[in-house]
């Protein structure tokens, strides 16, 4: 038996840019039905390292970034939990005087932005973060940075959403998507068969092939990055730590445990899902344990992996299509959307409310795929990957 | 009081460790779970409610008998011989 | 180390040398292969057949009691490999993907390709969560017996055992044996449970009345059995003074500072999981448990399973499990196997098998339990999570599939990565979400299955391959 439903706005992908989306677009009187071909907030934005981070975006994510900087300490308020939102500070560490160069051009070139940075030298780093060992020349500090429970957080917002009224369908893959006289008609598992006034293309890792259906073709890959995490300890660490030019990026919970990212994985035979590799998780160990010396008899519990959309200039789409009324993509955020995407969702409902929004989005069009070569990445630290993933939740 | 009582290798050559700073004898043949629980109750405290542990499963697989030593080195007590000289805490909830 | 250069076909690899790894060993052997053994104990036997780290005056007969001669047979047959084969005692294979094996020996991790791969891991002991159950004197029946067994050690000076299954009785009787003050045998399953042995007796009358006859002793020695017993408190403050419970509606209580406490077992199924084994529900077990042929084949080409690992069967089984699915890799690789044998072993397994349910019935799984636990129960010993949380999480988040319930509550997520509290939770999913446990899902597994220090070092390729 076919199942029909009639809504404004239909999301593809519970991830939390979708999940954000829905409850803001629910709060606005919209209708909305939320689709995932697993559970939400299961893929990237569930089970990424957790990092809330501004410090190292390129310069035209900023006002985004600010935007979704507002959204993390009201979670409470939001979704009715704090998603273990800490506001650590994130610590920006240079290995040589190289690095130290590149984190002060970047605070130069950030300064305007409101993050405050603060750049310390070998002997205030000691003074203040005694805790890291030897190897570390500088810092840039981000006071207002931090860190959250990622696992929470979108599946907080989606369930929110449900709460607020949006229609939640998990488990419920979308199979198709056309234009149909003034909205949208959408073929899903279940047979479930829907139409929509607006289409949301949220869909992370798999969002491609939507967005080529409207003939936009787009250079998404996948990236796997490789997580470590833990038994819990004393305070190791008090911040939010990232490296300048990539390396380990680490944080330390509340409740003690430490989580370590680094390397990739690998895909396993099924693409959707990955692994560590036994040598990189050993990788990722070994760094974490000689540059902090309170590491170095702490036992690893626990890897993971998971799935991200990347995009080749490190930067996502979000943003109307060039081709289609009523089709807004949202994706590819290329082990960086955590953070940015609460903000996101905001902006996806304004978007659908009145055709524009006030934040700046014109870098993230997806009209910049048509012309003839992709631009590149500013800014030193969008492709750190700070905020990886895990592999699916659903296995066959 | 300790939890485990031998019922064999009483005459068993001595082995000394220290159990919170305290000297302690040990048998030949312990796991540093059988020596700590033939001196004491407990062997840790554990990390979010301080409540003794004294491990559970005895076959490496319930994870629960971790145990520190003064160094900081980290055990599972079940499956690991005793060694002369090792000074274990019991005290500390976490590893520090 | 194993020998082998770039050209040669990589070994085979048996995870475990309790009796499916060491008989899966020999008949490998026996067909001119040279397997690796990896094993996470200083010597053979697995947890049945363990061996003590050092003699300590008593014989076989007293620690293995009716099944000393098959310890011994399976102890001296595995020594008799030596030379043959590579032994990694102490070692940890703590992941596995792409045909190859990270395997920790001595705080080095070796990276080891393997062709062909018999998973015999065994088995833990099943719990549920009740009160008390952390305190300290509170062990499972398996290490109790270890405690016994392999440390000459006593778990208290006034024990009660307590749970469902054969070993709940074969330990209270060990421990009489050995000399120890047993307070009482609490059976969670009614009496009545017991007439299915009966059932049991064509199959194996010599199990069946050696299991009679211990019940017997028991009660001769002056050994209280209360069956039926339900809503079961472990009681003290910083470790076990008592235990108290209900049965027929009325409340009792005894003093003890030693528990063994078990709900038969469950299998460890970390490594197949990882090896990428289709999972299938187990109605006996009550677990998802890797699919196999009758032969150990799982849904993975040149990966085996063999033991309680794939499903509870007990030390007979895995003998026999483990040389046939040894058997069934000589045949995928070509090699001349005996059908024959094979066939005989197919056979008494699955007499084996059909005990098995007898013996499922006569010591049931108290899985009702669950809804009755209290909230300010821990559920996760690892990471001190309460029923009453899980069932917060539940709730809160709307989870209705395993994993997303360890995402959102932490249960299954600290040190032992839910083997002990797994089967408890799926078990309260389902109660809560009004679903049968089988659609719950399982905890997926991920490496390191057990803890490996951040300073674990990685030996260099070419030390691994020689």
């Amino acid at each position: 038996m076919i199942r029909r439903l009639e809504v404004d706005v239909a999301i593809i992908g519970g991830g939390l840019v979708g999940s954000s989306a829905a409850l803001a677009l629910r709060g606005m009187g919209f209708s909305v039905a939320l689709l995932d071909k697993g559970f939400c907030g299961a893929q990237a934005s569930g089970v990424n390292y957790g990092g809330v981070r501004r410090q190292g975006r390129p310069i035209e994510q900023l006002p985004l970034s600010q935007r979704a900087h507002a959204v993390w300490p009201r979670l409470r308020a939001l979704i009715g939990i704090d998603g273990e939102f800490l506001r650590s500070g994130h610590l920006k560490l240079a290995r040589d005087e190289a690095d130290m160069a590149s984190l002060e051009a970047y605070a130069e070139a950030v300064a305007e932005q409101g993050l405050d940075l603060e750049l310390i030298g070998h002997n205030g780093l000691r003074e203040r973060f005694g805790w890291i060992g030897a190897g570390v020349v500088g810092a840039s500090f981000c006071p207002g940075d931090g860190h959250a429970n990622p696992r929470l957080v979108a599946t907080g917002f989606a369930a929110a959403a449900r709460r607020a009224g949006v229609e939640v369908l998990e488990n419920t893959a979308v199979e198709g998507v056309t234009r149909d006289g003034e909205g949208f008609a959408l073929e899903a598992a279940g047979n479930l068969s829907l139409r929509s006034r607006f289409v949301i293309n949220s869909a992370g890792a798999w969002a491609a092939p939507f967005a080529e259906s409207f003939g936009e073709p787009v250079p998404l890959s996948r990236i796997y990055p490789s997580m470590v995490v833990t038994e819990p300890m004393e305070q190791v660490m008090s911040v939010n730590i990232g490296m300048e030019g990539g390396g380990i990026y680490t944080r330390q919970v509340e409740r003690g445990n430490i989580v370590v990212g680094g390397e990739r994985a690998l895909p396993l035979n099924d693409p959707d899902f990955s692994r560590p590799r036994g040598d990189g998780a050993i990788a990722i160990m070994n760094n974490a344990a000689a540059l902090f010396p309170g590491l170095r008899h702490a036992q690893a519990i626990r890897f993971w992996s998971g799935t991200e959309g990347a995009m080749p200039d490190k930067n996502p789409v979000v943003g109307p299509s060039g081709t289609t009324p009523g089709l807004i993509h949202a994706f590819g955020f290329t082990g960086a959307g955590f953070q940015i995407a609460p903000g996101v969702g905001e902006v996806l409902a304004e978007i659908v409310r009145g055709g524009e929004t006030q934040t700046p989005i014109a870098a993230f069009s997806i009209g910049r795929f048509s012309k003839i070569s992709a631009r590149t990445g500013a800014g030193s630290g969008a492709g750190q990957n700070q905020e990886p993933h895990y592999r699916g939740e659903l296995r066959p | 009081m300790p939890l485990l009582h031998r019922l064999v290798r009483a005459d068993h050559p001595s082995i000394p460790f220290t159990l919170d700073g305290t000297p302690c004898e040990a048998r030949a043949g312990d796991t540093v779970l059988t020596a700590i629980l033939t001196q004491a109750d407990r062997l840790r405290l554990s990390e979010f409610t301080a409540s003794p542990r004294a491990g559970f499963c005895q076959m490496g697989a319930c994870q629960d008998c971790w145990v520190v030593l003064e160094s900081g080195e980290r055990l599972r007590a079940c499956s690991t011989a005793l060694s002369p000289g090792m000074r274990i805490l019991t005290r500390r909830a976490r590893v520090a | 180390m194993s020998a082998h250069s770039t050209s040669e076909r990589p070994q085979p690899l048996i995870v475990g040398a309790g009796p499916a790894g060491i008989r899966a060993a020999q008949a490998l052997v026996a067909a001119g292969l040279r397997p690796l053994v990896v094993d996470e104990a200083p010597a053979c036997g697995g947890q049945i057949y363990r061996q003590r780290l050092v003699p300590d005056g008593r014989s076989s007969r007293d620690l293995y009691g009716s099944e000393a001669a098959k310890a011994e047979a399976l102890h001296r047959d595995f020594a008799a490999l030596d030379g043959k084969l590579d032994y990694w005692p102490q070692a940890l294979l703590w992941n596995l993907r792409d045909g190859r094996a990270d395997i920790m020996v001595a705080g080095t991790s070796r990276q080891v390709a393997h062709d062909g791969l018999i998973l015999a891991t065994g088995a833990t002991d099943r719990t549920l969560p009740i009160p008390g159950w952390t305190l300290p004197g509170v062990f499972t029946l398996g290490g109790a017996q270890i405690a016994l067994k392999s440390q000459g050690c006593a778990i208290g000076s006034r024990i009660v055992f307590l749970g469902s299954g054969p070993l709940l009785y074969l330990v209270a009787w060990q421990y009489m044996k050995a000399g120890a003050n047993v307070a009482a045998v609490l059976d969670t399953a009614p009496f009545a449970a017991k007439f299915n042995l009966l059932r049991g007796l064509p199959l194996f009358p010599a199990i069946v009345l050696r299991g009679m006859r211990m019940t017997a002793e028991l009660k001769l020695a002056g050994i209280a059995l209360h069956y039926g017993v339900g809503d079961v408190r472990i009681k003290g403050s910083d470790k076990v003074d008592a235990v108290a419970w209900r049965k027929d509606g009325l409340e009792h209580r005894l003093a003890c500072d030693g528990i063994g406490y078990g709900l038969a077992l469950r299998s460890e199924t970390q490594l197949a999981d990882l090896a990428g084994c289709r999972f299938a529900f187990n109605q006996r077990d009550r677990a998802l448990l890797p699919k196999h042929d009758a032969a150990g084949r799982t849904s993975v080409p040149g990966v085996y399973l063999a033991g309680d690992g794939a499903g509870i069967a007990g030390a007979d089984a895995a003998e026999r499990a483990g040389e046939r699915a040894a058997l069934a890799l000589l045949q995928d690789r070509g090699l001349p196997h005996d059908p024959t044998r094979a066939a005989t072993l197919e056979a008494e397994l699955a007499r084996i098998g059909r005990f098995r349910d007898v013996l499922e019935a006569a010591f049931p799984f108290p899985a009702h339990w669950v809804k009755n636990t209290a909230d300010a129960t821990t559920l996760c010993r690892c990471e001190e999570i309460t029923a009453g949380e899980v069932r917060a999480a539940i709730s809160r988040f709307g989870v209705h599939e395993l994993n997303r319930l360890k995402a959102v509550s932490r249960v299954g997520m600290g040190r032992c990565q839910g083997r002990v509290c797994g089967a408890a939770a799926a078990e309260l999913l389902a109660h809560e979400t009004n679903r049968g446990v089988e659609a719950v899902g399982r905890l997926r597994s991920q490496a390191p299955v057990k803890p490996v220090p951040l300073t674990l070092a990685l030996a260099a390729q070419r030390e691994a391959a020689e």
